[in-house]
């Protein structure tokens, strides 16, 4: 008898002003394509994905904002239970890494003691030829991005969604820092346990759904 | 802003957030709006500090309530979930069951002669239940089987009667049903509030045992579900719902001014955001105070925190009382919802008994005394009034659609069926949720 590789489940929020990338860097990793001129995401609950890490296997559910963040609106559902958060700037945009900071701080008050948050400076593909000269495109230096993660504890990464790069590094880099998924305990900031919890939507009620036009 | 939307939608209680789910994941573009600072209006779970600001802003929370002031989700509605009802379904058909986690009751208990009982909910606990003696526990067996029988094209289940015509009470009568018997059939079963349902045609009560004995056939120990970490979650799920169809939600946001056409009909709103226009405005009640009228009902809570068990409930986490008002000399029933640490509402240790009836004297805090003494000592109490309303009109003349209060009733089906309600007069279109439900399971992904 062989034993599956374990595999933790793995609640990932992303926070970012609107058109920096979010859902491109997501849609990279997931299916690794890249849209031009992508619409805002539309409909999905939240995209899956799973990732191996050393010996084991995260399964990410990646939470987009959808229309909660023009506004500053997000629901206290949204951070609840996330273990890792991807909080994403435009290197070619000043006032998006001012709004990245802002990010870090809710989500130290908001989220869990443990969260493992990634600052994420995109859009890399714009710089990635022109780095040093004058009429770079480039206006948050990698310094800056790295002061932020240390003074805040962050993992850092500059990536590109539309070339790839290093979009599947920030992932394995969140996976490793993700602690084993534990024996179900009631500890505070974990899922509480699965004692007497009741999935509603169980084969009673989908037998009605069966007749749907899906 | 200055930006043109199909609907605008005030206040993110949970009416407001379906109606806004429904209609974006139809395709509709919606501005959805709350003039406070956090999800669910009038159906808002609230953490510690939130709620002593709103109910003693100058004491604050007493030093015995310990724990994080985020341990706490203390719902300002107490309601549950029938298993089987309108709402779970919704849920599941909408695929908001994604968001949002759910638990058991434990347990449905009724007051009688000073003492509470678990209600008996089919045959055999009918055989078993301490509430009624040998004899009429089989009359009772006997009513339960012509409920579960009863078959509308079938004539001989009917026992003779027509329950459009005949009356509750002719049933129970034919059945030989004591008084007592009745009342926990028809307040913590049927749970009607009062007792005017006796000389009404019989259907309804039987829909709504039906309803009863299938959702505790469901998952077992009661009728009732509950969200973790507070009924507050089931808004927020429903306006997650909307914003991945493109739903735009602001929050803390008082409306500046409202906008109409020359032949008065709504035409949008001003707000510190800018401009924001629709031809059609879906809002509770307390966004236009002056297209609303008093039911005449005002309903009195209490929110209680206990550092021990409802006593006489074998330490049940988490339970529903119903004190029928003939027990107690009243017109209307008193409900007691039961919540602890399991439903991650307060913090291990401690238990949230919520207390709730429609006020008949001047002296509502008396009223509640029947269900203190089933209590115990509390740690603290903190009770509130709220005035119950209505819509003027259907709102087809001025195109703004506005909600009712949440009502008295220990669960959500009236609220639901003001969700189909305010759906029909929206659209003129019956809510179809078997529509909704292929759309969303369509484009969700899962995996």
């Amino acid at each position: 008898m062989s034993f599956a590789p374990s595999t933790t489940s793995v609640k990932l929020v992303l926070l970012g002003e609107a058109a920096v990338g979010k859902s491109s860097l997501v849609l990279r990793f997931v299916s690794n394509d890249f849209q031009e001129n992508k619409e805002p995401t539309i409909g999905a609950a939240f995209l899956t994905q799973k990732c191996t890490v050393g010996d084991r296997t995260i399964k990410y559910e990646i939470w987009d904002t959808a229309g909660q963040e023009r506004f500053a609106s997000l629901a206290p559902m949204y951070y609840r239970n996330a273990q890792a958060a991807l909080v994403v700037y435009d290197i070619t945009k000043p006032a998006s890494f001012i709004k990245a900071r802002h990010w870090v701080k809710e989500l130290h008050e908001q989220a869990s003691k443990d969260i493992t948050i990634a600052l994420v400076g995109n859009k890399y593909d714009l710089v990635a030829d022109d780095n040093d000269s004058d009429d770079s495109l480039r206006k948050v230096s990698m310094e800056e991005g790295k002061a932020l993660a240390e003074e805040e504890g962050l993992l850092f990464f500059e990536t590109s969604a539309k070339s790839s790069h290093n979009v599947n590094e920030v992932f394995v880099a969140i996976g490793s820092k993700i602690p084993e998924a534990k024996p179900v305990t009631e500890e505070l900031g974990s899922r509480p346990g699965n004692v007497g919890r009741i999935d509603l939507s169980g084969p009673a009620l989908r037998s009605n759904l069966s007749d749907c036009a899906c | 802003m200055d930006e043109d939307f199909d609907y605008i939608v005030l206040g993110t209680g949970l009416t407001e957030c379906v109606i806004s789910g429904i209609l974006s994941s139809e395709g509709k573009k919606v501005l959805h709006i709350d003039k406070q600072n956090f999800y669910g209006g009038e159906s808002a779970s609230l953490n510690l500090t939130q709620l002593y600001a709103k109910f003693r802003p100058t004491t604050g929370a007493p030093p015995e309530l310990k724990g994080h002031a985020r341990d706490y989700m203390i719902d300002l509605i107490p309601k549950f979930l029938m298993a089987n009802g309108e709402l779970s379904n919704i849920l599941v058909r909408t695929d908001v069951t994604r968001y949002v986690e759910f638990k058991q009751i434990s347990g449905s208990y009724v007051y009688r002669g000073g003492r509470i009982s678990k209600v008996p909910a089919n045959e055999v606990e009918a055989l078993k239940s301490s509430l009624m003696g040998i004899f009429e526990k089989r009359r009772m067996k006997r009513f339960l089987e012509f409920v579960a029988a009863y078959d509308d094209d079938v004539a001989s289940t009917h026992l003779g009667f027509d329950l459009d015509k005949n009356t509750m009470d002719e049933i129970y009568t034919y059945h030989g049903l004591e008084r007592g018997t009745k009342d926990f059939i028809g307040h913590a079963m049927a749970l009607w509030p009062n007792d005017d349902y006796l000389t009404q045609p019989a259907r309804p009560t039987i829909d709504r045992i039906i309803l009863y004995v299938q959702s505790v056939a469901k998952y077992g120990k009661s009728p009732y579900i509950y969200p973790m970490y507070g009924l507050g979650e089931l808004p927020q799920g429903f306006a997650r719902l909307s914003a991945i169809y493109g739903g735009t939600f602001m929050l803390d946001t008082p409306i500046d001014e409202f906008l109409y056409t020359d032949d008065k009909k709504f035409a949008g709103v001003i707000t510190k955001e800018g401009k924001a226009r629709a031809p059609v405005v879906i809002a509770d009640p307390t966004y236009f105070p002056e297209r609303v009228k008093s039911t005449g009902q005002k309903v009195i809570r209490a929110l209680c925190f206990l550092d021990h068990p409802v006593p006489n409930t074998h330490d049940s986490d988490s339970l529903q009382i119903v004190i029928p008002q003939n027990q107690v000399g009243r017109k209307n029933d008193i409900y007691v919802a039961v919540l602890s640490d399991v439903h991650a509402v307060v913090p291990k240790g401690y238990y949230l008994a919520i207390i709730s009836t429609i006020i008949e004297t001047t002296t509502p805090h008396v009223e509640l005394e029947p269900a203190f003494k089933l209590l115990g000592p509390r740690v603290d109490t903190l009770m509130g009034i709220a005035e119950l309303y209505e819509p003027l009109d259907e709102g087809h003349e001025s195109n703004i659609f506005i909600s009712k209060s949440y009502d008295a009733t220990s669960h959500f089906e009236s609220a639901t069926d003001d969700v189909k309600d305010l759906y029909f007069r929206i659209t003129g279109k019956q809510l179809d949720l078997s529509k909704t439900g292929a759309d969303v399971f369509g484009k969700a992904d899962d995996e």
